[in-house]
């Protein structure tokens, strides 16, 4: 009676979620476009590490690990400052939780269609946003250049090739993903900050402990289990991305914003090469169990469990 | 579903000062966040020659709503429409279902192996999307030559790890002697499930079927992958090759968003508290 009542969910999960995950392993093992081919042992991976393709391929983990770099630490630290803010008793605080969670809900091809608009070089309100404040029009989603090397260009400072900086265009992406998904966090935060008792509160308080003081020296250490979970999904979220690059960019412009899922779909999809793209796909997917438990494992030795 | 807290519990209140610059900031955020939506709400009612002004004018100086008829009768919005409403309910239907009865088993039934097919189950959570997309693209297109389809985009999302778990831990939740009385009864695992697990569950059902549909109307890699007409085309696809087409009408690119948009956000406003509540739960990111 019990195996009938699993029977449903497990052969879905089976043959869409368990084996496939197999199945990309194995197929980065052969030669295989159209059709399966020889059987190639590492070769393929030779090819994306080493070889033919790697130079694609590092660049796009580059410019993956960089985009993971400015948008995740921003996206935690603002949506636990806001969390922490809205927690408080006050009014209207319902109307702000909704507003700030409604990017999250909203359709991403149509959202970041809304902010490739709002960036546009043209007619863009980003750049009569920096006209007002005196600074000239950007091309944004369509500019290559390093966001320091631009901010020290206007200064009449030439920065060396290394120091450039993530391209506008990737900055660009990422200020989408950071309105997309800061309500997202923000709601996990609230619950973490739920659970944490109010008696640790009350009995600082008694001793004279000031707002700052509750905030560095209770809230932080037991909200860590929190932050370390919204940290990973965030990574996790980013190292992913592929959704938001494919409208807004297209993996341009001069390939700065050209980002691991992004470059796998292009070998895979329109290139046709189904074994470097299962290759690639495989090599994503140990990077994203290695950060999982790399963080895992930080956060079991620092932090502090309630 | 016991309520996870999301306010204080009589915290003290801050100095007036303070509130009046923690509303400051709030208030700016939300400025922010609303922001887009503001833009793509007038930028849709302008004029061509108005929205290509530059700077632009904060309020159209006169409201073209025909602007939603012309986006709208430019692409086959109805289908992309039909379509995604039918993938969104026989998905949400049929992982519901399944999660049900998987979540069933686990939480109320004694069997063998039980422990090791939960951990396989919770194991495909923890595999990307990324590493099973080409399999199963060439399962589904080679194998089951389902290119071009409504069933490519519904039979492998016909159930979920998520879903199951959110289930199993509702169902656990639920107090043995109301199990122990229905056998008493007479009942079997079908009627009690029917009759008493299944109406005590109402709102997380609410929640995993919101998710659900959130997820499919939010889906777009995958159609993009397995369609390529507009017969079978969900919205999201429908939207990116109706910007390929109109990108530079960007009144009329701001019509369309803004009707794709919409049914979501509704249902969002509606359904709101079962899931925020669900998200806070379960910590899943698109």
């Amino acid at each position: 009676m019990a195996y009938l009542f699993l029977l449903p969910a497990a052969l879905v999960l089976l043959v869409f979620h368990f084996l496939p995950a197999f199945a990309a392993i194995y197929m980065s093992l052969f030669k295989w476009d159209i059709v399966q081919g020889a059987f190639k042992g590492l070769d393929n991976y030779a090819t994306v590490l080493t070889g033919a393709r790697s130079e694609e391929f590092w660049h796009s983990m580059s410019v993956t690990l960089t985009y993971t770099l400015i948008s995740v630490p921003v996206e935690v630290v603002v949506s636990l400052i806001l969390a922490y803010l809205l927690f408080q008793k006050m009014r209207g605080r319902g109307i702000y939780r909704t507003l700030y969670f409604l990017p999250y809900v909203t359709a991403t091809v149509a959202a970041a269609v809304i902010f490739n608009w709002l960036m546009n070089p043209n007619y863009g309100f980003f750049n009569s946003l920096l006209e007002g404040i005196g600074i000239g029009p950007q091309r944004w989603l369509d500019e290559p250049r390093g966001l320091f090397e631009l901010i020290a260009g206007s200064a009449g400072i030439v920065l060396p090739e290394w120091a450039a900086g993530p391209s506008l265009a990737l900055v660009g992406v990422a200020i989408f993903t950071m309105w997309k998904f800061i309500g997202f966090q923000i709601v996990i935060f609230l619950a973490g900050l739920g659970n944490i008792s109010n008696e640790y509160y009350e009995a600082a308080r008694l001793d004279g402990a000031s707002e700052r003081q509750l905030f560095t020296k209770i809230t932080l250490p037991l909200l860590s289990p929190t932050t370390f979970f919204v940290a990973t999904v965030a990574t996790i979220g980013a190292l992913k991305a592929f959704n938001q690059v494919y409208i807004m960019t297209n993996g341009g412009p001069l390939d700065t914003t050209r980002v691991l899922g992004y470059e796998i779909f292009k070998v895979f999809f329109q290139q046709g090469r189904i074994d470097l793209g299962a290759t690639m796909a495989v090599l994503l997917t140990i990077l994203i169990l290695l950060f999982t438990l790399f963080q895992f494992r930080i956060a079991e030795r620092r932090v502090h469990y309630s | 579903m016991s309520a996870i807290s999301l306010s204080a519990r009589g915290r003290g209140r801050l100095p007036r000062g303070r509130t009046v610059l923690k509303h400051l900031i709030l208030a700016a955020v939300a400025v922010v966040i609303a922001f887009p939506f503001y833009w793509m709400l007038t930028t849709a009612l302008k004029s061509f020659f108005e929205a290509t002004l530059f700077p632009p004018t904060l309020f159209p100086a006169e409201a073209h709503p025909e602007n939603f008829v012309q986006a709208w009768e430019a692409a086959p919005w109805a289908r992309y429409f039909a379509n995604t409403v039918i993938i969104a309910v026989l998905v949400t239907f049929g992982d519901v279902t399944t999660a049900v009865l998987a979540a069933y088993a686990f939480a109320r039934m004694r069997f063998r192996g039980k422990q090791l097919i939960f951990m396989l189950f919770l194991a495909t959570l923890m595999i990307p999307s990324e590493a099973t997309l080409i399999p199963n693209f060439v399962l589904v297109t080679k194998y089951l030559r389902w290119s071009n389809t409504l069933q490519a985009q519904i039979v492998p999302f016909l159930a979920s790890a998520f879903s199951i778990f959110l289930l199993r831990q509702h169902f656990l939740s639920i107090p043995n002697e109301l199990a122990d009385a229905a056998r008493i009864d007479g009942a079997g695992h079908l009627r009690f499930l029917r009759s008493i697990v299944l109406p005590l569950s109402v709102p997380v059902l609410v929640t995993v079927t919101l998710i659900q549909g959130i997820g499919v109307w939010d889906s777009f890699l995958w159609p993009l992958l397995v369609t390529s007409s507009d017969t079978v085309r969900p919205i999201q696809v429908g939207m990116a090759q109706f910007r390929t087409e109109f990108g530079a009408q960007y009144h009329l690119e701001m019509a369309a968003a803004t009707f794709v948009i919409a049914p979501i956000v509704l249902v969002f406003l509606v359904a709101q508290r079962h899931l925020i509540q669900g998200v806070a739960r379960t910590g899943i990111r698109g």
